[in-house]
């Protein structure tokens, strides 16, 4: 039974899940101080979009989900502006019109005999040794934009209007923070699967909440749960041999019930 | 550039078309170095807007906002979220777009007399202390101008006397101007060198004295709240005289 840790299916998975889990610590961390969790997920749903165009017209799905997903967030913004209606129904709106279309879309590129629960659930064995570059190479951009926009993120978290009254450029904070999450969309695809991915960020980061005292710690703390989650997730994955977003997931949840055990650091 | 009127801020007829709801009407106001301003009015009467507009917060329908070159304004804005999401301390708080010293947080948070809140996590304050603590941030960025909207806002009666003594204190200290937005009528007026009465547009304004008897003032906060204003600063005039130190000798 222990022969599947060495196959090496199983160990590029690993290798993805530990890089996508150093990112959706402190990106997860940003979606819940700035209550973004169901602007997260839509971002995510409109990826699978991305992931049909790409089987369909066949250029690389990755590619797909982070093309559609950054022009999602970029329509969001702009209708956001109008102020007609309230933002969690415009998401709603958009964020199920792209998922319809999507799984339409992956239908008419793979015929209806798949049922497209590798993408929205995540399939370690479609992990191939370029995914798990492609992942840490992805994973880079994504933390070293983090770290260059970590103080003024953290301001405009805080409080919006007092970091701009006090210069901060929240507008365009706020957009390199957007595009962020949907490259780490479309980076953890493989691993938890577009449906699970926001789970991924939310999880660990609301589990860290508990636990510290300052915002680095916290995306630390965040970012070390998630990839215990993975590797938890993945073994339970191979071992009942269910799909490895769920085990995933579910092993983060399992981290944040034994953190409630643990009293509240402020 | 120093304008002929030597204001920090000005407004000038500053309008505010909204979905074709006037929310503020040719608008008028200046600050000036050492001058405590005050702008009170009802709910909805466009207080907060007209602040955010003179920092530059929100655009304005017409008219402008003259500001003096390189002013350097502490803002102290109406709502904070007091269960904030992100964990920190008062420290961090003072942090977060400066980078002070210790020693000038030390001075900062001294002055608002919560240095022992230093390493205090954000939400374990109270309303009180938030405030201090917000207004120890604003110092830190050296005003020229403060911008307090609402300061004493979930703060109990006691707690509010103290922090309109710690902000007229601050104008006298820092010598800078300061800009207060207030529904509460009472103490606002003991300290305020000008007021303005919002309500969309200008309904009066001018000293404190001149303010309260005047009969838009009147009708917009009633009768009773001129006199109530009135008997504040009756009493708070006899706070300042020595024979006053009575008043402690009760506490023994």
């Amino acid at each position: 039974m222990t022969s599947i840790l060495f196959e090496p299916f199983f160990q590029r998975a690993m290798l993805a899940g530990l890089a996508v889990a150093l990112v959706s610590g402190p990106v997860g961390s940003f979606i819940v101080w700035r209550r973004m969790a169901y602007f997260g997920e839509s971002l995510a749903h409109s990826g699978l979009l991305g992931v049909g165009l790409g089987l369909l017209f066949s250029f690389n799905i990755t590619l797909g989900a982070v093309v559609t997903a950054i022009v999602f967030a970029l329509l969001l913004l702009a209708l956001r502006r109008q102020q007609g209606l309230a933002t969690d129904t415009l998401l709603g709106i958009l964020s199920y019109t792209s998922l319809a279309l999507g799984l339409i879309v992956v239908g008419l590129a793979t015929g209806a005999a798949s049922d497209h629960m590798d993408i929205l659930f995540g399939d370690v064995l479609t992990v191939s040794t370029h995914d798990v570059w492609a992942v840490w190479i992805g994973a880079g951009v994504v933390l070293a934009s983090l770290a260059f926009l970590w103080r003024d993120l953290i301001a405009s978290s805080v409080h919006e209007e007092l970091a701009r009254a006090e210069g901060v450029k929240v507008e365009r904070v706020e957009l390199g923070f957007i595009l962020l999450i949907a490259v780490m969309t479309a980076i953890a695809m493989k691993i938890v699967g577009l449906l699970l991915i926001t789970a991924l960020m939310v999880i660990p980061a609301a589990a860290a909440r508990r636990l510290a005292k300052t915002p680095e710690s916290m995306a630390f703390i965040a970012a070390a749960i998630a990839g215990l989650s993975v590797i938890a997730g993945l073994l339970a994955s191979a071992f009942i041999g269910g799909a490895s977003g769920p085990c995933v997931v579910l092993a983060a949840s399992c981290f944040f019930a034994l953190t409630l055990a643990v009293p509240q650091a402020s | 550039m120093l304008k002929a009127n030597d204001a920090l801020l000005s407004a000038r007829d500053v309008t505010l078309n909204l979905n074709g709801r006037l929310i503020l009407d040719r608008v008028n106001l200046d600050v000036r170095r050492g001058e405590i301003v005050t702008v009170i009015g009802p709910n909805g009467a466009g207080k907060s807007t007209l602040v955010r507009v003179m920092l530059g917060l929100r655009p304005l329908t017409s008219g402008r906002i003259e500001r003096l070159a390189n002013l350097s304004v502490g803002y102290v804005p109406q709502k904070f979220p007091q269960t904030a999401n992100v964990p920190m301390d008062v420290k961090r708080l003072l942090s977060l777009t400066l980078k002070p010293s210790d020693k000038d947080i030390d001075r900062a948070l001294d002055e608002t007399g919560i240095l022992h809140l230093k390493e205090a996590r954000v939400p374990s304050l109270s309303g009180g202390e938030l405030q201090r603590a917000l207004l120890a941030r604003a110092l830190l960025r050296k005003p020229d101008l403060l911008v307090l909207d609402e300061p004493v806002q979930s703060v109990d009666f006691i707690g509010e006397m103290k922090l309109y003594e710690l902000i007229s204190g601050i104008r006298k200290t820092h010598g800078c101007g300061i800009l207060m937005v207030s529904h509460d009528l009472h103490m606002v007026m003991a300290e305020s060198d000008h007021v303005v009465c919002l309500n969309g547009h200008v309904c009066c304004e001018g000293g404190p004295e001149k303010v309260q008897q005047d009969p838009e003032f009147a009708k917009l906060f009633g009768p009773s709240a001129a006199r109530m204003i009135a008997a504040y600063a009756h009493h708070h005039d006899h706070d300042h005289e020595p024979h006053d130190h009575h008043h402690h000798d009760h506490r023994h």
